[in-house]
């Protein structure tokens, strides 16, 4: 049996399900490690040899030091955890989420302070390809 | 006997309570939403509850990924303030009340809610902010705080009809308490907002009305919405509003709405408020 997964469809969106979080197990507990201030200053000393200690794919590792948003989000990472790497480069939630969207920090805070972005043409795939 | 005698809704954006520790609550971004908290802060200081029941999420904070609890409370004496990445928010430790919380645990276990006992956690901006934006800035909370964490971290999350009925469960457990108490339930998150991806911002407010109106008027209709119309059509975070729905049913059939608020945006959230009180 397959698991029925609707929200495959919908566009610009990676739902934290079972087989993400499987795949992004060792990605996440690294991400968990920076809530503490002296694990943070270690990783941003040498970023590479702090990623060495976890059992991280490869594609994962190089999304990290890019600090790839989504390709981390793709590759199995739980925002809340990616927001841990945000707060660790000195930067706010709003500057990760605006990455994520290929907005600038100010088009995205305008965009919020308008009243957000409507779900018209984002609630699928379908949907949105017709835009 | 312990009464359950209102319930709150209200978002838990971590910017918020950032906003205060910082001291930005007055700037022009961030003065409508304090300004719209006024009159709860009020109701709450008048209702004056000796105990608050708070259903809030963790935010990959007290737990990580070795386990993840569905509905996990909080037994603790104390629980403290989690650093979620850039130190802990510079706020009072929570006062549990551990003889209550085991009661209560023994009471929905043999109810048929399988809860898991936690007697060490920390706790995060997603039960923080809402005392703050209730009680202000005291140097001790003012009453003492049951943390019921529910998964929404990991989809799928529990559904909202799941979430009303251990609601319910909750109301009689706190009726068959004998000590004379009064408690408030909160219900946190939401309300429409998401905070991933390139649809990162979305907010619903036509969903959003209908949510508050019928927290009141058809709490029914709102345990028959789907997992994927959270998802869909109020953000891939808005899942989160399964948590009011426990709140809602722990109030008994009827309830009176004596205060709403309504504000977009609080960082990439859609900010809702509600106060509930039990007839």
């Amino acid at each position: 049996m397959v698991a029925d997964k609707p929200y495959e469809d919908i566009p610009g969106t990676w739902i934290f399900d079972a087989a993400r979080a499987r795949a992004g197990y060792h990605l996440n507990q690294f991400l968990y490690t920076l809530m503490k201030e002296e694990n943070r200053k270690a990783f941003l000393a040498d970023e590479r040899a702090y990623l060495a200690k976890f059992k991280i794919s490869e594609p994962q590792r190089e999304a990290v030091l890019r600090r790839d948003w989504n390709r981390l989000l793709e590759l199995g990472a739980v925002v809340y955890a990616l927001a841990k790497l945000a707060f660790t480069d000195g930067r706010s939630y709003q500057y990760m989420a605006s990455q994520m969207t290929g907005m600038s920090e100010k088009e995205y805070v305008d965009m919020m302070l308008n009243g957000g972005r409507s779900p018209e043409g984002w609630r699928s795939k379908s949907q949105r390809g017709r835009q | 006997m312990a009464r359950i005698v209102a319930g709150v809704g209200t978002s838990h954006t971590p910017a918020i309570g950032a906003a205060v520790d910082n001291g930005k609550a007055d700037q022009p971004y961030w003065q409508p939403l304090f300004k719209g908290y006024e009159p709860a802060k009020q109701w709450m200081a008048k209702s004056a509850p000796d105990v608050l029941i708070m259903v809030y999420n963790d935010h990959v904070n007290a737990f990580d990924f070795k386990m993840i609890p569905t509905f996990a409370l909080g037994c603790a004496e104390e629980f403290p303030i989690a650093d979620e990445g850039w130190g802990p928010r510079p706020v009072p430790a929570v006062k549990g009340y551990p003889e209550l919380a085991a009661h209560l645990i023994q009471s929905l276990v043999l109810d048929e809610f399988d809860m898991t006992i936690v007697n060490e956690m920390q706790v995060d901006h997603g039960l923080t902010v809402p005392l703050t934006l209730l009680f202000g800035s005291p140097r001790q909370w003012p009453c003492r705080v049951i943390p019921l964490a529910v998964n929404v971290v990991q989809y799928p999350a529990p559904t909202g009809r799941r979430c009303y009925q251990l609601g319910q469960a909750i109301r009689r457990a706190v009726q068959s308490w004998q000590e004379d108490l009064k408690v408030v339930i909160f219900g946190t998150g939401g309300m429409s907002h998401q905070i991933q991806g390139p649809r990162a911002g979305l907010t619903n407010p036509a969903f959003d009305k209908a949510f508050l109106d019928d927290l009141s008027r058809d709490p029914e209709r709102l345990t028959r919405i789907p997992p994927i119309e959270y998802l869909r059509e109020a953000g891939a975070e808005a899942i989160e509003l399964v948590m009011w729905l426990m709140m809602r049913g722990a109030l008994g059939p009827k309830v009176e709405e004596v205060y709403r608020f309504y504000h977009i945006p609080a960082s990439s959230t859609a900010v809702g408020h509600i106060i509930l009180e039990s007839r």
